[in-house]
């Protein structure tokens, strides 16, 4: 491919060099997202004033699809439902919102928010979800997912051990993705206007191929048939874009072009897949190079580029999958994480904000406060004012951003890494990951006690684990020796777990969408998940620091605990709990680390439970912090409800000694300002705020 | 109390709607003294610590933002008042034997450590209470600390002891968050048991000092709300030059349930919050006088 190429398009008309002003570089002759963007990004240093409203014709769009159908769909849940058509990238004709949705176009199905079935995780599921939303299946469809083809969920349970089952059923691990789709995994979707399909495909052949005189083996097997499944994908996004009228084979010419094969990279991901989380990955600086080019051509204003991003942004707030009503309660609502990351610095120093970063921010002002797309802003002290205070400005105004440490991000995964759901770092195009859901440690801490009996039910859930002996006050190396045993059993058989389950989603259901653009070897990282952290770290220092004795019932089994004295508790910055904390995740990620992962994924760890604490806490007794049977779990790396007594800044101190290299997969500290809390005037509240994230990312003295 | 905590009240029983906003009177001492160590002086030795200012008798500290200071703060409260403000919020450090004995060194090496957030938020130490100025000597050494790290520094009092306040203990004090709890004096002292004049005299002396003062007022219906009242604060503020801010705090019950606790007769159980006229009212009256207003 050169620069001076020019093609036409489907109406004949001659397409101008879509690389022209570019400075070219090494990302001409091969895919280099990362190259191109440093090469032709403009850094912005500035404040907002630049920023343009809400144009009509967005407003028009928005205001019919508020009126038309997501009131409607918040009435009864559902909108619409697809019960014949099994989804895929080209299995819906084009759909639109309203005549003056033209700017940046795609619908998932044919009509707005109505959900397609994606029965290939599993058909029990999509029946659910069918039923519940008031329609029945289509017993054709139904046959063919139950009698000819296999599913994912299928396939794991046909592998499943019987530790698993019964970890399963007594809640100590829950919320796998065995019976959905995986999500996290992001495909490089710039690559679509960059290159032009055509040449994705060639460079895809090209690396097929490359291993053809290869011998064989079930590694090399699966590469080749991987790699034709990604083709054929690319060749149904050409599909897609003639549906809608575009020649997606040649690279965008311009920058309404740029976003919209962009979105239609995205678009046919969220068409063939409905994994937890769908996120879009790292867009600005790549948008960015395209509008300063047409905006210096004098072809488009800042309104019109403003437009585009509102108009993409739309299109982001109504992807839509057929869930159940238990799935979302699991996840406290119907999110898909399509989580856009931004702001930031590269590695060469500058910082990755530019005015399209800016304009990302305005469409929560021209749009209103939306929770998708997932704004997540990578933050570091030194990112320009302007952007920093803008930044703070649309979260006291929308509450609708999330923060991230860019430092850690960067310093492991490099300056073009995104979030996939709500804190899992990748680099963008190069790594996905196998998605863990997460172990309940909190629980796992009770069968130690217990000696595996499970302190709800009172079944013995593990063998040959003997819990603490005899009335008297609890030791707190026994109780450590005993947790640390029964992590191993734990932790092995959640990874066992999920070892089955990504060996199945790769056959069953693999993602040959989002791994068409990626590279074709790629990093892998087993995502596991811990719940109940604060839990565990609050009541080991009780059993350290205070008196706890345990209260048994007439079969034995500790079902409370009673607790003397004082104790330090996790969230304070005190060293004393912060340090058992730290601990806790250390010793677990050891033993994850420890066990064989499929496809030699590199495990890491996450702190994160955003969504399923009440579910946690549902399945689980009481605890010697004081933690009552059956109440919510704190979120992620929070500490315990109500323990935090230290301020706000003080639980940040705390978070911030848990070592990132322990929970690779992030961590998450969870809460809520109000503005008024901030200040008196909306500076001081901006300023304040910027404060608080200067001081919460940045490691202490 | 931490600002995640802070949930406004708007329109909630046709109360103030920014009483979520916790200074001084809306917002309870932190609580306890987590990662300090506590001294074991025995009792005479204590006696000399404290008179030499190396120990002090402490309640609590907190991070806190926008309270107490600008920025993101530690304050640190302090056990002990010579007032008895009918409305205390913290009725649990008035007495300086509920406090807890904590070295200077101890608490400078906690401040220390949170010299960068301080920088960050532009914010620093708040010295509060109970009143600062009953251990003075004690406050001078942490003003000092603080000061030679370079760190912005704050004392939230009543003023009542302002003598107390050395003029080397002035030069390391950046603001004063000084609580002027009536204009009037009888009824200063109905609301506090205490003289008025003190106080005033404090203001005058920080204004002559060139020491920035935020003013607060509390208002409570029926005790402090008479315009009269009001109108005497708002001309003492305004003869006042280094007076920057003005907040005007409305009363709440957030601490009926400590005095109950503590087992002292709490006498405005009864009072009901100011409604947002109220409160509007009162900063109207201090606006008119030229004052930038909370």
């Amino acid at each position: 491919m050169t620069t001076t190429e020019t093609s036409t398009t489907i109406d004949g008309a001659a397409t101008p060099d879509p690389w022209r002003g570019f400075e070219t570089g090494p990302w001409t002759e091969s895919v280099d997202l990362r190259d191109f963007i440093l090469r032709n990004y403009t850094p912005y240093e500035g404040d907002a004033s630049f920023l343009a409203g809400a144009t009509e014709k967005t407003q028009r769009v928005w205001e019919t699809l508020e009126k038309e159908y997501l009131s409607v769909e918040r009435e009864r849940r559902v909108y619409d439902v697809d019960v014949d058509t099994p989804a895929d990238v080209d299995a819906f004709p084009a759909g639109y919102i309203s005549s003056d949705d033209d700017v940046i176009v795609g619908l998932q199905t044919d009509v707005p928010l109505k959900r397609a079935m994606m029965p290939s995780g599993g058909w029990r599921m999509v029946e659910t979800a069918i039923r519940e939303a008031g329609k029945e299946p289509n017993p054709a469809v139904k046959e063919i997912f139950t009698k000819y083809r296999k599913t994912h969920n299928d396939g794991v349970f046909d592998i499943y051990t019987p530790r698993i089952r019964a970890a399963r059923s007594s809640h100590i691990i829950t919320g796998l993705p065995d019976a959905y789709g995986r999500g996290r995994i992001i495909g490089d979707y710039r690559r679509v206007a960059l290159y032009g399909v055509d040449f994705l495909i060639a460079e895809k052949t090209k690396d097929k191929d490359a291993v053809a005189d290869q011998p064989f083996s079930e590694h090399w097997a699966r590469y080749r048939e991987e790699h034709s499944e990604q083709i054929k994908a690319l060749k149904k996004l050409k599909n897609l874009g003639a549906q809608y009228g575009f020649d997606l084979g040649r690279p965008a010419a311009t920058a309404q072009e740029a976003v919209q094969w962009t979105y239609f990279g995205y678009l046919a991901s969220v068409k063939s897949q409905d994994g937890a989380a769908m996120s879009i990955g790292r867009l600005s600086g790549f948008f960015d190079a395209y509008f300063e080019r047409d905006l210096a051509e004098g072809t488009i204003t800042e309104s019109d580029a403003q437009e585009m991003i509102d108009a993409l942004v739309i299109k982001l707030r109504i992807v839509r999958f057929l869930r159940t009503i238990d799935y979302d309660q699991i996840f406290s609502g119907d999110p898909y994480w399509a989580t856009w990351s931004d702001g930031g610095l590269g590695e060469d120093g500058r910082t990755l904000v530019t005015k399209t970063s800016f304009r990302l921010l305005q469409t929560l002002r021209n749009l209103g406060p939306a929770p998708e797309p997932n704004i997540t802003i990578f933050w570091d002290e030194t990112l320009p004012d302007g952007y920093k205070e803008f930044c703070a400005a649309i979260s006291i105004e929308t509450s609708a951003i999330q923060y991230e440490s860019d430092e850690q991000i960067r310093e492991r995964w490099g300056d073009d890494a995104a979030i996939a759901c709500c804190v899992s770092p990748m680099k963008v195009g190069k790594q996905m990951q196998f998605f863990g859901a997460r172990v309940n440690a909190a629980k796992a801490l009770l069968y130690a006690m217990n000696g595996g009996r499970d302190e709800v039910s009172g079944k013995q859930i593990v063998t040959g684990y003997e819990g603490v002996q005899g009335d008297g006050p609890l030791d707190f190396d026994d109780v450590w020796n005993r947790y640390e045993r029964m992590l191993d059993w734990v932790v092995g058989t959640y990874v066992e777990a999920l070892n089955i389950i990504h060996y199945s989603h790769d056959k069953y259901a693999y993602e040959a969408m989002e791994m068409a653009l990626h590279d074709s070897e790629i990093i892998r990282t087993m995502g596991c998940g811990i719940a109940g952290l604060s839990i565990v770290a609050d009541s080991l220092a009780a059993i350290k620091y205070a008196k706890v004795t345990p209260v048994r019932d007439e079969t034995g089994l500790i079902v409370d605990y009673v607790t003397e004295g004082d104790f330090p508790t996790y969230g304070n910055d005190d060293d004393k709990a912060d340090d058992i904390a730290a601990t806790i995740v250390h010793t677990i990620m050891q033993k994850i680390k420890a066990i064989p992962m499929y496809r030699d994924a590199i495990p890491t760890q996450s702190v994160l439970t955003i969504t399923s604490n009440v579910v946690y806490g549902k399945a689980t007794g009481s605890f010697p912090s004081g933690h009552e049977a059956g109440t919510p779990f704190a979120p992620g790396a929070n500490p315990e409800n109500g323990a935090d007594t230290h301020g706000m800044v003080a639980s940040m101190m705390s978070v911030g000694k848990l070592d990132y290299n322990d929970a690779l997969d992030g961590i998450s500290l969870t809460n809520t300002i109000t503005p008024a809390g901030l200040g008196r005037t909306k500076e001081e509240q901006v300023g304040n705020l910027v404060g608080i994230l200067d001081s919460g990312f940045v490691p202490q003295d | 109390m931490t600002i995640c905590e802070a949930t406004p009240t708007t329109g909630a029983d046709g109360a103030s709607g920014d009483q979520g906003f916790e200074a001084p009177v809306g917002r309870a001492a932190g609580a306890g003294l987590v990662g300090l160590e506590l001294s074991d002086a025995d009792r005479s030795e204590k006696f000399a610590r404290m008179r030499a200012g190396e120990l002090g008798s402490v309640h609590s500290w907190e991070l806190v933002t926008a309270v107490d200071g600008p920025g993101t703060r530690m304050t640190i409260f302090l056990s002990g008042c010579p007032l008895r403000c009918l409305y205390c919020h913290n009725p649990d450090t008035m007495a300086m034997r509920n406090g807890e004995p904590v070295e200077a060194s101890e608490l400078l090496l906690r401040i220390k450590r949170y010299r960068r957030i301080f920088k960050n938020s532009g914010g620093g130490i708040t010295l509060s209470g109970g009143e600062v100025l009953m251990q003075p000597a004690f406050a001078a050494t942490l003003l000092r600390g603080a000061k030679e790290m370079g760190i912005h520094t704050t004392i939230d009092t009543s003023g009542f002891l302002g003598a107390a306040c050395t003029d080397e203990m002035l030069a390391d004090i950046d603001l004063v968050l000084l609580d002027v709890k009536s204009g009037d004096p009888e009824t200063y002292r109905k609301v506090t048991g205490r003289a008025l004049e003190p106080t005033l005299k404090f203001g005058r002396r920080l204004a002559e000092f060139g020491t920035e003062i935020w003013l607060r007022f509390v208002l409570v219906p029926g005790l402090t709300d008479d315009p009269a009242n009001v109108e005497t604060i708002a001309e003492y503020a305004a003869t006042l030059p280094t007076v920057s801010r003005v907040e005007v705090l409305p009363f709440h019950q957030m601490g009926k349930d400590k005095w109950e606790s503590l087992g002292i007769p709490y006498e405005l159980g009864d009072t009901q919050p100011p409604t947002n006229a109220e409160v509007d009212r009162v900063r109207d009256q201090f606006r008119a006088k030229g004052l930038t207003v909370y």
